[in-house]
């Protein structure tokens, strides 16, 4: 537990596709920490994590549908607030 | 080939996510005339859970029919590539160790037969809550737990093949003393009203501690080699994550509908924080000496995912609601230096009658144990593992002799010690209708005193050796009824699965 925001986190399947969107969730959060553990990514964040759909797109090249997160995501901590065409957007609501 | 840059192409017409979602689960909802709502409900107000709006539930997910079977069908599609690549090029050899494969024993016998449990308990939530968003989130739950309990079948058949403790999974769950661990709990949330087996499951199991108890799983597959059950294990935590949405939303859901919800469900979350944080016993003990290469300690998953994540980050948030962190959560903290031990201790005694094997930790084992927990292993726990190595290094292997008192909530057996002393052991007792029913925590007797009429009617194995209900009075007897084979059961060292593995691994390389 670290400073006033709470921390959420998200859990990756670490793949080769999940790079590209690990690459775009860092970009999209400059004070993100990551963890590597066996065969998976956590990444942290104080007070919430946001995924863009264009910054994914534009780190793997291709289109991508925030629905395509469901297959890359282990587990998470936080709530998602957000989740539409464009954006994920995962923290702690109160 | 050229990539496109992404905002140049033209986008398929759709319609937006939201209005996707909407069209396709509450427009297709009706009200009935022709019956009563109450009379197609029947189970939704006994409880005593007050709903006034059912629009008001929201699933982040948005998921719809159709991009839930694209979903889905890729995430298999991807398993079972996995499990054909491991299969055809002999992967079981390529495991750290056998005795790695305890853990997934104890995974197909405990846990396997609870996703087909969720799986059906989710199909009458379907049918049952009153909101369509709801329903069809259960409804997507149902299909993703039958989805959970095939492939950890076809996953793990393949190990059946050539090791012990894989035939009789099913008939195990459902007779043999330690499985009734996660069988009972379980069927305490199956049999508790639609509310409470959305706090108890949903929420509490789903949400609170998944991560406890599954990523540890597959974890310590990915690093002993097992990459099936590293994949279902993340395919089936992918699922997952939409499961701890539904069991957030669950609780966010009926704390907002009224006051009068948050005192019956502050009662929900003691009572399931403490009923799953104790079936978690098993894992600790899993991941602290099962593992042939051991990935995080109890204790640091602990402190990661439940104090950091949930008594961090979630009671914060719950709080806003005037939830409070559950009642007996601070024994659960003081205890998480010791859990492990004492739990794999119960199992390491009593390996002789489990479909499982066990063995002492060695020197190198020890030693990370001791790093790990600097403050009671060295002290309290290394004596005893040196004291069997000694028995065991003059040919013997020590064993409890007799059957051993059980909780009557949690079902394991009573050698848990004192939250704030770990060399005087928990024992509590009650009594209800002139009888004297024992218990393990302070947590486990709350429980049982809130609801005694249930928990009178556990069934706790030992007791039904003694009333003769498990294939006679001989430990030969009653290991048969529980299906346990030769080769199954007792310690590790000297094992079929061993002598096997020492077979297919001979020390002198060969010519390839």
């Amino acid at each position: 537990m670290s400073g006033t925001l709470r921390q959420v986190g998200i859990d990756i399947q670490e793949s080769e596709e999940n790079r590209a969107l690990i690459d775009a969730i860092k970009q999209d959060n400059p004070d993100l920490t990551v963890r590597h553990l066996p065969g998976l990514v956590k990444v942290q964040s104080s007070g919430q994590i946001v995924i863009n759909r264009e910054t994914v797109e534009s780190h793997l090249g291709r289109e991508w549908e925030t629905g395509e997160f469901q297959l890359a995501i282990v587990s998470y901590a936080g709530n998602f607030s957000e989740w539409d065409d464009d954006q994920i957007i995962v923290k702690w609501e109160h | 080939m050229s990539i496109d840059k992404p905002e140049a192409r033209v986008r398929p017409k759709k319609l937006p996510l939201k209005q996707r979602y909407s069209l396709l689960t509450r427009d297709l909802d009706w009200e009935p005339n022709y019956v009563t709502r109450e009379q197609l409900y029947p189970h939704t107000s006994y409880e005593g859970i007050v709903v006034h709006d059912w629009d008001g539930w929201e699933d982040p997910f948005r998921l719809t029919v159709d991009a839930y079977h694209k979903y889905q069908a890729e995430k298999d599609k991807r398993l079972y590539a996995v499990l054909d690549g491991f299969a055809q090029s002999q992967g079981h050899l390529t495991l750290s160790d056998a005795s790695y494969l305890n853990a997934i024993k104890l995974f197909i016998q405990g846990v396997t037969p609870l996703e087909y449990a969720a799986h059906r308990h989710f199909a009458y939530l379907a049918r049952h809550l009153e909101g369509p968003a709801p329903r069809f989130a259960a409804l997507c739950q149902s299909v993703d737990e039958l989805r959970h309990a095939q492939t950890q079948i076809h996953t793990i058949s393949n190990y059946n093949k050539y090791y012990g403790g894989f035939h009789s999974w099913s008939k195990m769950h459902d007779r043999v003393w330690y499985l009734s661990v996660p069988k009972s709990l379980f069927d305490d949330a199956m049999t508790a009203g639609p509310f409470e087996f959305l706090i108890s499951i949903s929420f509490s199991f789903e949400y609170l501690l998944t991560n406890l108890l599954f990523v540890p799983f597959m974890s310590g597959a990915s690093f002993n080699g097992d990459m099936p059950t590293m994949s279902f294990g993340f395919s089936a935590q992918s699922d997952e994550s939409r499961h701890m949405t539904l069991g957030l939303e669950a609780i966010k859901f009926l704390l907002e509908q009224d006051e009068a919800n948050v005192p019956i469900i502050q009662g929900w979350i003691d009572k399931w924080f403490w009923r799953a944080y104790r079936m978690s016993a098993l894992v600790a003990a899993m991941m602290d000496y099962m593992l042939p290469k051991p990935v995080m300690s109890w204790r640091e998953a602990f402190e990661l995912y439940f104090e950091e994540q949930m008594l961090g980050g979630l009671f914060p948030d719950l709080e806003f609601y005037g939830i409070t962190p559950p009642k007996h959560v601070n024994d659960a903290i003081a205890e998480k230096d010791k859990l492990s031990h004492e739990t794999y201790k119960i199992l390491h005694n009593f390996s002789f009658a489990a479909a499982f094997t066990t063995q002492t930790p060695q020197q190198e084992h020890m030693a990370w144990l001791s790093e790990q927990y600097p403050d009671t292993f060295d002290r309290f726990y290394r004596p005893t593992w040196e004291k069997h190595l000694d028995i065991e290094a003059g040919g013997g292997r020590a064993f409890f002799q007799g059957l051993p008192q059980l909780c009557q909530v949690c079902q394991i057996p009573m050698g848990f010690s004192e939250p704030d002393d770990p060399a005087t052991p928990s024992l509590r007792t009650s009594t209800f209708r002139d009888e004297v029913f024992h218990t393990c925590s302070n947590g486990c007797q709350w429980i049982f005193e809130r609801e005694p009429e249930k928990y009178v009617q556990a069934w706790l194995p030992v007791h039904q050796i003694y009333q003769g209900n498990c294939g006679g009075p001989t430990v030969p007897d009653v290991l048969a009824w529980y299906g346990i084979q030769e080769g199954d059961n007792g310690e590790y060292k000297g094992s079929l699965d061993q002598q096997s593995w020492a077979e297919w691994h001979p020390t002198s390389t060969k010519e390839a």
